[in-house]
């Protein structure tokens, strides 16, 4: 009956009332969204400056560029003048205190910028950290800064969880978790000191299979993470769970971080719909066992599979109040789902009060993929991924399939 | 509630559609029998599915498409070594993948001789059929890569 339930909220969520057609996304009701950039290529995390430029990362360079800087010279909302440096891919891109940070898979870069927001040296970036693992699974190094002075970047697991054999039907998970050495967690280092790499920095969070959309909450002063949970429990564990278990299971969890944290991966996961910390299969769990000890729980616990690349806490006020210091979370959207209907593609809203969430989450933005068919198949027009604020408290939002940019703003 | 609940029916019996309609199987080429494709049909429901997806166009930027690739309508060793040794990071029609695919030497021959064939006439392909005989020489002489 719970799992009704919460099948059916989910249903609720995912159809939400009172959404407009606003172009191709729909909106809430006095929401309005335009596009600034199109064509792109593979836009993944956006900054916008207090002047209203437009750094983005491209996860595979487009003619070369890995970054591009869109600007709107003549006022009409459209970027009119569109540069490009960085020759390298890549997912992360952060800004601060007069220096714009990027990352590949492996390294991350810091470019000076003058009052103008033009990069100084584009050709010649600081390299703060380098040597990342990148096993082509889980491999983009996605960032975040503090304000004391701290860069965090996300290694993400270079497996499903952490079995003898990668991804495969029964086997067992490895003892202790091997990868967790090097990877599966959040790592800190300083954001303006050079060549620093894993025996300078410092495991800041740990038990993070994989963590893409992050950021700083500046009222609770702490690291907010989004995790991709677990693929595969109906697959490799028939005898535990059936395809339609498998496609809710396991939540996609937004924790916050300390120094210290461990969020369990790869001996748990987090159960949405019992509300608990479930064994994983591959260290004994059957779908009823928990853990012996408890790891750290999630703040907020969304439906399965729904792929969270982008975080961001909302600090503007040109949005109504309820937004105010709530947190909006990109989902580029599942493929594990199937057999079952494929969801997410969307942007959901999740209101805190005190630094803690005070409601339940909504769909904020939605038809990223362009209508029902298309959430269901998995063949989406466009996939949600980087979030950002711009300095008129307007939300950026990027797709990485066809290089959109949307501006969604607020009609008071 | 009510409202919510008809229309995620809906939403869900417009995919129970789709799916029928992408899963459809065109006529296979010549000399490939209906009942090899339909057995290796049942084996690409179990195993295959989950990642390159119903309608066999995969995941960007994770599991590679199926259809009308050279993987998978060219050279059959190879093609049967992908499935028992499994593969990550190639590139497939200039675009790279990061998924990883697990080896499966636990299926038969005959499995895996039916489920190549139904992905060869599958997905808008039109390939000859792949027999266990087949798999059961390159199985004899495969080596898989060293974990």
């Amino acid at each position: 009956m719970r799992s009704t339930i919460k099948t059916l909220s989910f249903a609720a969520a995912f159809c939400l009332a009172g959404l407009v057609s606003f172009g191709q996304l729909k909106l809430p009701s006095g929401f309005k969204a335009e596009t600034v950039g199109a064509d792109l290529g593979r836009a993944r995390h956006l900054v916008v400056t207090p002047t209203g430029v437009i750094f983005v990362k491209l996860n595979r360079p487009k003619d070369g560029k890995g970054i591009l800087r869109l600007e709107d010279t003549n006022g009409d909302g459209k970027a009119d003048k569109i540069t490009g440096f960085a020759n390298y891919g890549g997912t992360g891109m952060a800004i601060k205190d007069g220096y714009l940070y990027a990352s590949s898979d492996m390294d991350v870069y810091r470019y000076k910028l003058d009052n103008n927001f033009n990069v100084v040296n584009p050709d010649q970036p600081e390299k703060i950290v380098s040597g990342l693992l990148n096993r082509h699974q889980h491999e983009s190094k996605s960032i975040a800064l503090d304000n004391s002075g701290n860069i965090y970047v996300n290694i993400g697991a270079y497996a499903n969880s952490c079995q003898i054999q990668d991804r495969t039907k029964g086997s067992p998970g490895r003892m202790p978790c091997p990868i967790l050495d090097s990877a599966g967690g959040i790592w800190q280092f300083r954001a303006d000191k050079a060549d620093q790499t894993y025996g300078t920095g410092t495991r800041y969070a740990t038990g993070l299979r994989n963590v893409v959309g992050l950021d700083w909450n500046t009222q609770t002063n702490s690291l907010f993470v989004m995790m991709h949970g677990r693929d595969q429990l109906s697959n490799n564990w028939p005898e535990y769970w059936n395809d339609k278990q498998s496609a809710e299971l396991p939540a996609e969890c937004m924790y916050e971080l300390h120094k210290g944290s461990n969020c369990g991966w790869p001996y748990i996961f987090y159960d949405q719909i019992q509300h608990k910390q479930m064994l994983a299969p591959e260290y004994g769990g059957d779908g009823k066992k928990g853990p012996e000890k408890e790891f750290q729980d999630p703040v907020v616990a969304f439906p399965g599979h729904l792929a969270p690349d982008g975080l961001l806490f909302y600090t503007g006020s040109q949005f109504p109040e309820k937004y105010k210091n709530g947190a909006f979370v990109a989902f580029h959207g599942s493929w594990n789902r199937a057999p079952e209907p494929q969801a997410g593609f969307f942007v959901v809203f999740v209101p805190f009060k005190d630094g803690k969430p005070s409601g339940n989450w909504e769909v904020f933005a939605d038809n990223f993929s362009g209508g029902a068919d298309k959430t269901a198949s998995g063949r989406a027009d466009y996939r949600p991924c980087g979030l950002a604020q711009g300095p008129d408290g307007s939300l950026y939002v990027t797709d990485d399939t066809k290089g959109m940019i949307w501006k969604i703003s607020y009609n008071k | 509630m009510r409202r919510f609940s008809i229309l995620f029916a809906l939403g869900g019996s417009l995919f129970v559609l789709a799916t029928g309609l992408m899963s459809q199987t065109s006529k296979p080429a010549q000399g490939v029998s209906a009942a090899q494709v339909t057995r290796g049909k049942q084996v690409y429901l179990e195993q295959c599915l989950a990642c390159h997806q119903v309608d066999g166009l995969g995941v960007q930027g994770m599991n590679p498409p199926l259809a009308k690739t050279k993987q998978v309508l060219g050279d059959k060793a190879a093609l049967i070594k992908i499935v028992l040794n499994g593969m990550q990071g190639v590139d497939i029609g200039g675009d790279d993948y990061h998924g990883v695919m697990a080896p499966h030497p636990d299926l038969t021959d005959r499995q895996i001789a039916d489920v190549l064939t139904y992905v060869r006439n599958s997905f808008g392909n039109k390939a000859s059929a792949v027999t266990a005989a087949q798999v059961k020489t390159v199985r004899a002489t495969n080596k898989p890569a060293a974990q």
